[in-house]
């Protein structure tokens, strides 16, 4: 527990987005991996044996989720509030040039931050569908069968939840980082 | 003519299974002379990169360092084990 304890908080605190349900099920992971000790082979690493385990908790966790939220989420008629498109679907106000060198990004804590606050902004079902593809790289067909949902469905739901997360990002980082180099 | 409504949402299409082969031209030919879409698509590209390193990290916790499990909850998990 003292040695694996904050790496599986962190593991399921960056696709909860809530800290007391990511320390649940961590809580549920070392529960299940004491009652199944007999079963953990050597075959992994105890660290990868942990974490398989939590994923399946976090998948139970969406599921649950998806069933909680009613939701018109994918409805692909209807359109989001906030759509950057004219009524010729052209780009109203297109995407800033966000500049510099995007490869450094990921050695910057606040914009990762800032990209988490982001992410936890969408509606639970598109944040969760987003975790799962992009974090996760779970393919279609297992995030359908978690998040209760056609595939088109889901295409429309990532989708939105790219744009939105776009968007948040632009005014949140890029536009400010600029206002400050100028 | 795809406008760039429709090009947005292929885009994200593209990222989560092929496209028929009439949809990925078109889309293409869009993207070589539209330069707001052929940004979001760049930029769609950091946030799939971002999200995948930020998945990849390991039990070392460098820049995350600072989070960790609440006292409470560490000894909350230790009584229940």
């Amino acid at each position: 527990m003292d040695r694996y304890g904050d790496y599986l908080f962190r593991y399921a605190m960056l696709r909860l987005r809530d800290r007391s349900a990511a320390e649940d099920l961590v809580q549920e992971t070392f529960l299940a991996a004491l009652r199944g000790r007999s079963s953990f082979s050597g075959g992994s690493t105890e660290a990868t044996w942990l974490v398989g385990i939590l994923k399946h908790k976090i998948a139970d966790h969406f599921r649950r989720q998806s069933r909680e939220v009613s939701l018109p989420d994918g409805d692909p008629t209807s359109k989001p509030e906030d759509d950057p498109f004219n009524v010729a679907g052209r780009w109203g106000t297109g995407p800033t040039d966000w500049g510099g060198n995007p490869a450094d990004l990921f050695r910057q804590k606040e914009f990762l931050d800032h990209f988490m606050e982001c992410l936890s902004r969408l509606s639970p079902n598109h944040a969760n569908a987003f975790t799962l593809r992009e974090i996760e790289g779970a393919d279609s067909d297992e995030i359908c069968k978690i998040l209760n949902v056609s595939e088109t469905n889901l295409w429309v739901i990532l989708h939105r939840a790219r744009m939105s997360l776009r968007r948040c990002l632009e005014s949140r980082w890029f536009d400010r980082s600029r206002k400050e180099g100028s | 003519m795809l406008s760039c409504r429709d090009v947005t949402r292929l885009i994200s299409e593209s990222m989560d299974h092929s496209l028929p082969l009439g949809k990925r031209i078109g889309m293409r030919i869009h993207l070589l002379m539209c330069k707001f879409c052929a940004r979001y698509e760049r930029q769609l590209l950091l946030i799939r990169d971002t999200a995948r390193r930020l998945g990849a990290i390991g039990p070392e916790p460098g820049l995350f360092a600072r989070e960790t499990l609440s006292e409470e909850a560490r000894e909350r998990i230790k009584k229940s084990l």
